[in-house]
């Protein structure tokens, strides 16, 4: 009992920092505007974090709980739906290149990335019915690593930080 | 935490990054080296084409979306190049966008679900 009021404590916490990540992000202005989707993605810190500290289970579940409230307060049916589709196509990848114990935190978070947004492209793609918009993920590959790599070193500081505070 | 992880995983890692470079650089290049001269100038509306100009006109149109007409795009054709140059959508990111001259590329408004594209056409 005691174990579980814990965890919902800690998963509460991460779920308000990943919130407060995202809006972070979304007061920012735009890294490159030229082209579209570009984000470091600032949330997934704590998707990593908590995908290493917990499972997929609970990284899921503060995920959605962000994704949800930034819509709410930020986005539209539209913005929820690119979200979801990101975040899905994401977290599968990296719990599978977690269990094949290949990668580093970091390797895996950089397939998250790129995964992350293939799966918003796909969603651009079904939406506005142009598989032209796919070349953008030539970009979008790249700067998915890139962010993937800064969210992997991020992520590991976070692990370390929060078990250090037995969090 | 980096260094217990192994130099295995690490290496492992850069090969996923190379992977992911030559895949787009693959990439990048064949969508290089088939792109030609576009003819038509089309410009799709919730993924239905609505209009489609000669990129050899001259144009500078408004592209009214929204329920109540209060989304607006401004394109210009000019120079067998097409832009936007000025929109009403939050982001402005289809105002940024470079001109568009070749066959395949895309300028897109997200918001408006606006995607203004140049085909080969006849």
């Amino acid at each position: 009992m005691k174990i579980q009021t814990k965890k919902i404590t800690v998963l509460a916490l991460f779920s308000a920092m990943a919130i407060i990540f995202s809006y972070i992000e979304a007061i920012l202005p735009p890294i490159w505007s030229a082209i579209p989707g570009i984000k470091v993605g600032l949330a997934n810190i704590v998707t990593v974090a908590l995908l290493y500290r917990f499972s997929i289970k609970e990284a899921s579940i503060v995920a959605f709980i962000r994704i949800i409230i930034i819509a709410l307060l930020f986005g539209n049916a539209m913005t929820l739906m690119y979200s979801i589709a990101g975040f899905v196509l994401s977290i599968a990848i990296m719990a599978i290149l977690k269990k094949t114990g290949m990668f580093s935190t970091v390797g895996v978070s950089i397939a998250g990335g790129v995964f992350h947004n293939l799966g918003q492209i796909i969603v651009a793609m079904i939406v506005l019915q142009t598989k032209e918009i796919g070349y953008y993920m030539i970009i979008l590959a790249i700067t998915g690593t890139v962010a993937g790599i800064l969210i992997g070193i991020a992520g590991n500081l976070m692990l370390k930080y929060s078990s250090k505070r037995r969090l | 935490m980096l260094k217990s992880d192994g130099l295995k995983k690490v290496k492992n890692d850069l090969i996923l990054v190379g992977v992911i470079c030559t895949l787009s650089l693959v990439g990048f290049l064949i969508f290089k080296l088939t792109m030609k001269d576009g003819n038509r100038v089309s410009v799709s509306i919730n993924g239905e084409e609505k209009y489609s100009y000669s990129i050899t006109d001259n144009v500078e149109t408004d592209i009214i979306t929204g329920n109540n007409g209060e989304n607006n795009n401004t394109l210009v054709i000019k120079d067998r190049k097409a832009y936007i140059k000025s929109a009403t959508c939050p982001d402005k990111i289809c105002v940024g966008h470079r001109p568009i001259s070749k066959d395949g590329e895309t300028i897109v408004c997200l918001p408006h679900k606006i995607v203004v594209s140049i085909t080969e056409g006849k």
